[in-house]
């Protein structure tokens, strides 16, 4: 598996804080990589300078191996999806929600296609996004993101504020869209069972560095688990 | 004009101010420091604007009554800037939108020869096109600094979603212009009902016809309505880029994690 994402050398510091401060690791193409770490190891932050939302003061992020720095981001961000913390939906209905990156594209896309393939029944379309459930919203967000047919889904703790239930319902639904489309995932999570349900592969930062990198079965039980220990026991 | 004849009676209507500092202390709104430096800068300037616009009209020269409205445009866009100092580039942002609102509004008035080019008409216009310009800045500059900052995860979802910094922050500026617009556009409308405005009331207690009270007034809140349009989108165009880079990403807030 060829590496969709690397990521060499990369630094950010924001007013006089450096939150990312050297980090290096790579996302093979078609698997689900989880970035863990502890609260303010820069692991959102990671996640915002691959597609650009943040501009890193060193380093290179590559996708294909070409420089992201030197694409056009507009352009980036539309080969690479992300979905947030909260769903932040736009527009009066769920339609509306859906095609707002498409729309402001220039392109079409098939919105009952997109709300069957994140579990969601076509008669939502019409619907007000802000009468949903936020576990219902966050499928959406989804379903808005892939609107896109992006290469790259970025998600950025994507089920931290939902309910136990709906929380599991995403994490299947993650581990289908990324066989049933090979769409490469990264997934910033704070959960290590989570991590043992959903991801493939496993970077571990703190403090704004890379600590290492392993498959999910070297990370919780093979060279990667005296980290993984250190993690969890709060010594990172 | 003969019970306002000495400063004396002018300072007897300070027993109002002492209604607003009193509540002030007595509800502990810590606003007694803002009202005794407002009522004193504000005696000082009216005293001092009197004797400018008196020099003025003793010069009947149209060179000084453009230098004193450019000062207006100065210290109306150093004030607003003021309000926002976190937002770079917030004087001359303000500075473009009040200057442009008052150079287009005055500069229509008198192309159609609705008033003549005199300091007795353009000082105070300009004044009321500038003040009213400047509270518009302040508000739309206010509005948009605050709601992208409460809005940071909906501006970059959007940005995320491959939209360009303006179209990610254009509901912002939506809301802003709406909000720095609704206050004049509510007052012109019940203009006359609710209450008299203050050219009017100057006019009619200055002895005027009040019919030709009217019809001035009338102008000046087409004028206004029209500057302070002009001034809200200028400045909220110029100024919502300060909060992007060219590569259409936020700038960073303070502890950005």
């Amino acid at each position: 598996m060829g590496l969709k994402i690397r990521i060499s050398g990369l630094r950010y510091a924001a007013g006089g804080v450096e939150i990312l401060k050297g980090v290096n690791a790579g996302v093979p193409e078609g698997g689900i990589t989880s970035v863990v770490g502890p609260s303010g190891a820069g692991k959102s932050t990671l996640l915002r300078a691959i597609n650009r939302l943040i501009e890193p003061t060193a380093g290179e992020v590559y996708l294909d191996g070409s420089p992201t720095s030197e694409m056009d981001p507009l352009v980036l961000r539309r080969r690479v999806g992300m979905v947030f913390q909260l769903p932040a939906l736009f527009g009066a209905s769920v339609e509306d929600a859906v095609l707002y990156g498409a729309r402001l594209a220039g392109r079409s896309a098939d919105v009952d296609r997109l709300l069957k393939m994140v579990g969601l029944d076509a008669a939502f379309r019409g619907r007000d996004p802000q009468t949903l459930s936020v576990g219902q919203q966050q499928r959406v967000s989804i379903a808005r993101a892939l609107a896109l047919e992006p290469e790259v889904l970025l998600m950025d703790e994507p089920t931290s504020a939902l309910d136990e239930a709906a929380r599991r319902r995403i994490e299947e639904l993650v581990r289908e869209l990324n066989a049933r489309l090979n769409l490469t995932i990264v997934l910033v999570s704070h959960a290590l069972d989570q991590v043992e349900r959903v991801a493939d592969r496993v970077v571990l930062l703190a403090a704004g560095r890379s600590e290492g990198e392993w498959s999910k079965e070297e990370f919780f039980s093979g060279e990667g688990r005296e980290q993984a220990r250190r993690f969890i026991s709060g010594r990172l | 004009m003969e019970g306002l004849e000495t400063v004396g009676s002018a300072l007897l209507t300070l027993g109002l101010v002492a209604v607003a500092v009193a509540l002030s202390l007595y509800e502990r709104l810590d606003l007694e420091k803002d009202i005794g430096v407002a009522v004193v800068r504000s005696f000082v300037q009216l005293a001092a604007i009197g004797y400018v616009i008196d020099y003025i009209f003793k010069l009947e020269s149209l060179g000084a009554v453009v230098l004193l409205l450019a000062g207006m445009v100065g210290f109306a866009a150093w004030t607003s800037a003021r309000r926002v100092r976190s937002v770079p580039l917030a004087l001359p942002v303000a500075a473009g939108g009040i200057g442009v609102a008052a150079v287009a509004t005055l500069g229509v008035l008198l192309l159609l020869q609705i008033v003549p080019p005199t300091a007795r008409y353009l000082i105070p216009l300009g004044g009321m096109v500038i003040g009213n310009s400047m509270n518009t800045a302040s508000l739309t500059l206010t509005r948009i600094r605050d709601d992208v900052a409460e809005q940071r995860l909906k501006v970059e979802a959007a940005l995320a979603l491959g939209a360009t910094s303006r179209q990610a922050v254009s509901p912002i500026l939506k809301t802003a212009l709406q909000r720095a617009m609704i206050p004049l556009i509510d007052s012109t409308k019940t203009t006359g009902i609710i209450f008299l405005p203050g050219a009017m009331v100057g006019m009619i207690i200055a002895g005027a016809d009040p019919l030709e009270a009217a019809r001035l007034q009338i102008v000046v809140l087409y004028m206004l309505l029209g500057s302070v349009s002009i001034a809200a989108i200028l400045v909220g165009l110029l100024s919502y880029r300060s909060f992007f880079t060219p590569r259409h990403q936020l700038q960073p807030a303070p502890l950005d994690r």
